[in-house]
């Protein structure tokens, strides 16, 4: 059985351009970066490429960059140094839709004594800048938001909520992950301070991210132990990774045209063809500004795992917001913070697209969705033969 | 992924039962849209009274559709009493088990079964006076001391992995926990198994040896197995309990309460005659 793969919000396959230029970092030139001997300092100079290719794709300079294990780690970083070198200020602002990584991390901090706040989003999953301009208070740190959402691909507009926030003297971080290598990204052009990466989410492999630095910005380290990244991150460099991501990179800015034509183009006909053929079905998220390659639908009815695990059958790989597929009974804050019904967030599930689908691929998805949906609804007691059998409480 | 047994994965891809069966003897719907699942059972019965046919429609996961299906499978050629004693563990078991995060499928089947059976005696519900506990799913006070003494719970998460409760906002945790509390210190009566007079001898030793003579010895006391007769066991006291005033009060409301938790609640023990 064929795999098609819609879950690259989830992982990337690595690319096969990415491996070639790793392979040789293993075994064959396998020295420290840090040691004196040419044998080590021959992959210094590889890593200096990685950290020029990652910087042209972001539009940064390259000691803007640190390399980090992966995207967790690099928002830690963040906002930890945020804090750290704003002592006297004991306010963090970020959004209800965050990544857990900085969910997670600001419901810890605000167990240690500092304040957060999560701005709302429409039902549209758009935030609106004017409650970011309220939020924000003489005691404000940092204000951290996403720029692509991971569950509905949604676009926030970082730039103008950076230049908000520096009016206020306040730093700005932005969870990157989703959208780098998805959509342009010039860090020349805007006054973000701080960006997070993670590798594979961009054809790298797992276990490597990037944390951009805006030269000039105070920073404080999270890992501390050697002189590694001019001592803004400790511990040797994951040579093998570091180097595949400054390949990836590459790539990623040679691909992005086809990345918002090709993959927009497919993503696009998926979710058109599958409203069309499946009656109570919708898009969460605003069409208008998300990420060329993911699409959020919810299946009315129906529950997601259900419908991942029939899909699964056919070797259709995607994933769900419904409560079943996260471990909680709720479903996915991020729907829910958008105002979704339960009774549609059951049923949602997210295809995230890459340059490797094939039409083929998701003329078979839309081919063989329908029937899906058809059949757990057979199955439903709120379904009766092709209508809901009640009105949704 | 969750890991799910070949058993659940079968019974979810090729569910038995599946449907509505007209004019049914019994109906029941349980759950909601909005909790994310469920089920409208239905079953007949034949003339002998046993369950004849059983249907189900569920709207949820793999395992709620899993264990719908096998709760049809299992009450089928079943009288209405013995199906009434189809707990949900029976349900688990009968799929080869549940991830612990999916038992509460499992109760949600037997609620279904539970209501289906109502409905075809007409009684009213067996739960009334039940208090709504976990507003988010609806969850009552029984429901929830009922999981908990089943299926021998002892964390919230567990009450949660079963019933749902506490699932959502989480402002019930601490009356989940209260219940949890007051069933545990509920006397387990009819849970022990019978014991030969030859166990029972030796499960009242090993237990005042493992469990009340280290702290009657803490306080420079002890006592001494004179006899067992049937449930009546006679002691002697030792050390400082042996002048102690307070001695009858210590066997009564400690020895022969560790003794009627641990080892049967029809124990009294007596003072040998000094």
């Amino acid at each position: 059985m064929n795999t098609i793969y819609l879950d690259n919000n989830a992982t990337t396959q690595v690319a096969e351009e990415v491996l070639a230029v790793m392979m040789p970092y293993f075994r064959e030139f396998y020295g420290n970066p840090s040691s004196m001997h040419t044998f080590g300092g021959q992959v210094g100079q590889k890593i200096r490429t990685a950290r020029e290719q990652v910087a042209a794709l972001l539009g940064a300079m390259p000691e803007e960059i640190i390399f980090t294990s992966c995207g967790t780690e690099s928002d830690n970083a963040a906002i930890r140094s945020a804090l750290m070198t704003r002592p006297d200020k004991k306010h963090i602002i970020t959004s209800r839709v965050e990544h857990p990584a900085i969910r997670a991390l600001c419901a810890h901090l605000a167990t240690q004594g500092y304040r957060v706040t999560e701005l709302p989003v429409d039902k549209n999953g758009l935030l609106d800048l004017e409650n970011l301009g309220k939020s924000m208070t003489p005691d404000t740190a940092v204000v951290s938001l996403m720029w692509g959402n991971n569950e509905t691909g949604v676009i926030f507009p970082v730039e103008a909520a950076a230049r908000l926030a520096h009016e206020k003297g306040i730093l700005f971080h932005t969870d990157a992950v989703q959208s780098t290598g998805k959509i342009p990204i010039n860090l020349k052009n805007n006054v973000i301070d701080m960006l997070s990466i993670s590798g594979h989410k961009l054809h790298a492999p797992k276990g490597i991210g990037v944390l951009y630095i805006r030269r000039g910005t105070k920073f404080s380290p999270f890992m501390i132990g050697g002189h590694q990244e001019k001592q803004r991150r400790g511990g040797t460099e994951n040579t093998p990774s570091v180097i595949g991501l400054g390949k990836a990179c590459e790539l990623a800015a040679k691909n992005m045209e086809k990345e918002n034509t090709y993959v927009a183009r497919l993503r696009d006909k998926l979710e058109r063809e599958l409203l069309k053929r499946i009656t109570q079905s919708r898009v969460n998220g605003d069409p208008a500004n998300r990420l060329p390659n993911t699409t959020n639908i919810s299946f009315e009815y129906v529950e997601g795992e259900a419908i991942l695990l029939l899909m699964n059958e056919l070797g259709i790989c995607a994933s769900s917001g419904s409560a079943c597929t996260s471990g909680s009974l709720q479903p996915s804050h991020v729907l829910r913070a958008m105002g979704v019904p339960f009774t549609m967030a059951h049923g949602s599930i997210r295809f995230s697209l890459s340059i490797n689908n094939t039409e083929a691929e998701i003329d078979f998805v839309i081919d063989k969705m329908p029937a899906i949906i058809e059949r757990l609804r057979g199955m439903s007691p709120y379904w009766n033969s092709s209508q809901p059998a009640c009105k949704t409480q | 992924m969750w890991e799910y047994t070949d058993k659940v994965k079968e019974y979810f891809l090729n569910p038995r039962n599946v449907g509505e069966i007209e004019n049914p003897d019994g109906v029941a719907e349980v759950g909601s849209l909005a909790c994310g699942d469920a089920l409208k059972l239905t079953f007949k019965l034949d003339e002998n009274k046993k369950i004849k046919d059983a249907k189900f429609k569920t709207f949820g996961c793999a395992s709620a559709i899993a264990s719908s299906s096998a709760l049809t499978e299992i009450i089928k050629g079943m009288t209405i009493e013995e199906a009434l004693k189809v707990t949900n563990q029976d349900i688990a078991k009968y799929l080869g088990g549940l991830p612990d995060e999916k038992m509460h499928c499992s109760v949600m089947g037997k609620q279904a079964l539970e209501k289906a059976i109502e409905n075809y005696r007409g009684a009213p519900p067996l739960e009334t006076g039940a208090k709504i506990i976990c507003e988010c799913f609806g969850v009552t006070d029984k429901e929830i001391e009922r999981a908990v003494r089943e299926n021998n719970l002892s964390t919230v998460e567990d009450v949660t992995n079963y019933t749902k409760a506490g699932g959502g906002c989480g402002n019930c945790h601490d009356a989940i926990q209260q219940i949890i509390d007051q069933v545990r210190t509920e006397p387990k009566t009819d849970a022990k198994p019978k014991l030969t007079n030859i166990q029972k001898i030796r499960l009242i030793e090993e237990t005042i040896e493992r469990e009340i003579r280290p702290s009657l010895k803490h306080d420079g006391g002890d006592i001494e197995i004179i006899d067992i007769i049937g449930n009546r066991v006679i002691v002697a006291t030792r050390g400082a309990c042996s002048t102690c005033k307070a001695s009858d009060i210590t066997l009564k409301n400690f020895v022969e309460q560790r003794l009627k938790e641990l080892v049967s609640p029809d124990i009294v023990v007596e003072e040998v005659s000094k």
